[in-house]
């Protein structure tokens, strides 16, 4: 029993760990006041760049920096089109998903071919870390896992401290509340958006990877399967706060991991219902029933100063 | 004297409005100087070009002689020139301290080093008397100490020209003296200042030199021992300004509102109605005075349904009206004027006639079943702009871009020509020029002079002063006294200090 409970709680670390890091991205853009509901579409594209740079490179690191660069990059897309041109961020997150799927599966076609067995690549596999993989109880749950959850757990109080303890964390989250305010104090909302849009698109690019590479190591179409869409719940559910994104991914997570055990166990549970457990959270959560109100940048994405009259 | 700054040839169009034309305004050193003219005359648009955000469509700008560039605020602030802008640049869940040092940098920077930043907001606070603390959300900051804030956010900058747009309207009479006095101090420091008021009291007692703007060109700058009050007026609005109003006799009726012992807690939890009890009749108004935050925004917010009370009743022509929903209120022909037109008022991104129709575009004549009728609606908000003097290109245009003066009057237009029995009017002349205060006081007096009872809150005292029928002042949240217009100020200044009414007189 006891090793029962050790095994699942590593495995929602493990499963929950792509949710942090796509919630933990699109955070800042999110307290800046624009949320990019393209994140599948970006993990998507980080997937297969991630797969594809480690088939021809060897190695795990080189495919999940690529990966991290083309989220970076489909996210400038959409920086583009709402800041600079001030479309209406919903519509263009959807373009992002739509132009994810694409472009992965194209991709994937073109480098793998069809039909084909995937090739066998270079992933993320389980590292002990010494002495702490040792602790009890936490040992086996938090540090017997790949290194991007090692990744993780370091730079998660880094984004929390430049959230709230640096001057850029407080621009960050005046910028959300009134970007007029903002440009009147001299700071320049265009860019702490884009920064922290293209941002946002690195981290679901890597959390792309992180799914076809240390959750599974080969690509698959639409492989995602709406983990971007979760992370945003993981998102609102933890309240635009870093630590909130925590508590709420690792709940999404152990979703998922009940998902697999059920499928596992053979309890007679039709399958079907065990797939729908982290959707039907994401729904509950979005409705708002684990906190009430939620909390919303005051500007959500209307673009500043349009009248300049110039 | 050194000139401190010219503005040349400054043009400024918006779509189908000429905001600016060819102004020339020149400043001196360490002047107070004033920026005159009607709502909607050009001022904003001009300080905001000096300010870095607007670009003007033609003119130049030079400072202590040179010609500069300023095309963005943050050019502005490198230039030394701070701006406390008409309408709050503040960010409501952020602490005060943290809203002063936004985008500036400190020592430790890129650390964000709050402690040091609470110490020097603190002793800035102190020195001009500025009674805020840096770590209350400005969220739960009155109107008056969220202007306060602005303008220590501009001082803290180091500005050595100071823009302020219309501080004063928001601040009480001895706030307003005490901004006065540092102002000149800093003047006398070598600061310059430009101060657009519509306060023509506090121009001939504070400036040195004044321009004014008429349908976005100067008119006329004058030094202020040159002119009066009566001729700057004409030069504003083409006319004089009478400031005693006609009113019929004091004939107060049946009674219209009555609190019983009405208690009610702030945001912040804490009481801030400690058991009033007052009475408004028809054909009465009932002026409400006293400092700012003393109870005057929960007292609203309870009659007209938007907090909870939490002991006492509120009864409307004799219906308990307790806690009600705010439309049930509504439709008990109840009209607000609120405090703060940006919160509460209006939706900036919507259009005039969107504004103008939002509580009456499901009823007939303007809605027929489901189908709005737009002729009628048309007729109605066009009719108002006429009354009221709106000055927008037309009824479509978005209530953002109309000056200041002019989306109160969209508010004023709105909540007066509905039918009404009760008028809750706070603040109601905030931010409008002389002859539009003029027209609006009128127009409350006809309210009452009709037979409606109204319900007057306001800071200003010549405006209570000027209206009331009855005047009841408010401390602590707690009613000191009901008195007539014609007490003594001496005495009402007590009362506004937290002193009972002697029961003697
Ligand atoms: N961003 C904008 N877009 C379109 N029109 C504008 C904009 N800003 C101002 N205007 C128009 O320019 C004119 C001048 O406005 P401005 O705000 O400068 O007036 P003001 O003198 O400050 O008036 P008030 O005393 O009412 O504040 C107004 O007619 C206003 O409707
Ligand atoms: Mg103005």
């Amino acid at each position: 029993m006891y090793n029962e409970a050790i095994i699942f709680f590593a495995a929602a670390v493990r499963t929950s760990t792509p949710l942090l890091i796509a919630a933990l991205g699109l955070l800042y853009g999110s307290r800046a006041g624009i949320r990019n509901i393209g994140a599948e579409g970006m993990m998507l594209i980080g997937a297969i760049v991630g797969v594809a740079g480690s088939y021809y490179t060897g190695n795990p690191w080189v495919g999940a920096l690529l990966a991290s660069l083309s989220g970076a990059l489909t996210s400038l897309i959409f920086a583009f089109l709402v800041v600079t041109a001030g479309a209406y961020p919903p519509v263009c997150g959807t373009a992002i998903n739509l132009f994810g799927l694409g472009v992965s599966t194209v991709l994937a076609r073109v480098i793998f071919g069809m039909n084909t067995t995937m090739p066998i690549i270079a992933s993320f596999s389980k590292i002990n870390v010494p002495l702490l993989s040792k602790l009890p109880v936490l040992g086996p749950i938090l540090f017997q896992q790949n290194p991007l959850v090692y990744v993780t757990i370091i730079i998660l109080p880094m984004i929390h401290y430049v959230l709230f303890k640096t001057e850029l964390g407080l621009k960050i989250r005046a910028v959300g509340e009134n970007p007029k305010a903002c440009e009147t104090v001299g700071i320049n909302v265009c860019s702490i958006r884009y920064g922290t849009i293209v941002y946002g698109g690195f981290m679901c690019g890597l959390a792309g990877a992180y799914v076809s590479m240390a959750l599974l190591s080969f690509f698959t179409e639409n492989m995602i399967a709406g983990r971007g869409f979760i992370a945003l719940a993981v998102l609102t559910v933890g309240n635009l706060n870093p630590l909130g994104a925590l508590g709420a991914a690792l709940l999404f997570g152990a979703g998922e991991a009940v998902q697999y055990r059920l499928q596992v166990s053979g309890t007679g549970v039709p399958y079907q219902f065990a797939m729908m457990i982290p959707y039907a959270m994401t729904l509950l959560a979005l409705s708002g029933i684990f906190k009430k109100p939620v909390k919303s940048s005051a500007s959500n994405g209307i673009p500043t100063m349009k009248n300049r009259g110039d | 004297m050194s000139t401190k700054l010219q503005m040349k040839n400054i043009c400024k169009y918006f779509p189908e409005v000429v905001a600016n034309k060819n102004v020339d305004l020149e400043v001196i050193k360490g002047e107070i100087h004033a920026l005159l003219g009607e709502n909607g005359a050009g001022k904003t648009t001009l300080m905001n070009i000096l300010y870095g955000l607007y670009s003007p469509n033609a003119g130049e700008i030079y400072l202590d002689g040179q010609k500069v560039l300023i095309d963005s605020p943050r050019a502005a602030i490198r230039l030394g020139i701070g701006m406390v802008h008409q309408h709050f640049m503040l960010i409501p869940s952020l602490t005060a301290v943290e809203n002063v040092i936004l985008g500036m940098k400190s020592a430790k920077s890129p650390r964000l080093d709050l402690q040091e930043a609470a110490a020097r907001f603190s002793s800035l606070a102190k020195q001009y008397g500025f009674n805020i603390q840096p770590w209350v959300k400005v969220s739960t900051l009155t109107v008056g100490q969220q202007q306060r804030l602005e303008i220590l956010k501009a001082l803290i900058r180091g500005a050595d020209l100071l823009i302020l747009d219309e501080p004063t309207a928001v601040l009480t009479p001895q706030e307003v003296d005490g901004l006065f006095i540092m102002l000149k101090k800093l003047a006398i420091k070598g600061h310059t200042i430009i101060l657009i008021t519509h306060k023509l009291k506090e121009v001939m007692s504070f400036s040195d030199r004044i321009t004014v703007l008429r349908g976005g060109s100067v008119v006329a700058t004058l030094k202020k021992e040159d002119t009066n009050p009566e001729e700057l007026s004409k030069f504003m609005v083409g006319r004089e300004i009478i400031e005693e109003y006609a009113k019929a006799s004091y004939n107060p009726q049946d009674l219209v509102l009555e609190l019983n012992k009405l208690s009610c807690n702030s945001d912040r939890g804490l009481e801030a109605l400690k058991g009033i009890d007052l009475q408004v009749h028809k054909g009465e108004i009932l002026g409400i005075c006293g400092v700012d935050g003393n109870g005057q925004t929960e007292l609203v917010d309870c009659i007209t349904g938007l907090t909870r009370v939490t002991n006492g009743e509120i009864l409307l022509n004799g219906e308990n009206i307790t806690n009600m929903h705010p439309r049930e209120i509504i439709d008990r022909n109840v009209s607000h004027i609120p405090e703060d037109r940006h919160k509460r008022g209006v939706v900036l991104a919507m259009n005039l006639i969107e504004n103008i129709m939002m509580m009456d575009y499901y009823k007939p004549p303007y809605a027929k079943g489901i189908v709005l009728q737009w002729k009628k609606i048309e007729s109605r908000v066009d009719n108002l702009i006429n009354d009221y003097q709106v000055k927008t290109p037309s009824s479509k245009e978005i209530m953002n871009n109309l000056s200041g003066g002019n989306q109160q009057k969209v508010v004023l237009g709105r909540e007066m020509t509905r039918d009404l029995d009760l008028l809750i009017a706070m603040h109601p002349a905030r931010g409008l020029d002389v002859g539009a205060t003029e027209y609006i006081h009128k127009k409350i007096i006809e309210v009452r002079d009709d037979a409606k009872a109204v319900l007057l809150i306001s800071t200003e005292l010549d405006e209570i002063l000027a209206l009331s029928d009855k005047i009841a002042v408010i401390y602590g949240g707690e009613i000191m006294g009901i008195v007539t217009p014609q007490v003594q100020i001496h005495e009402l200044g007590l009362m506004m200090a937290g002193a009972k009414k002697n029961q003697t007189n």
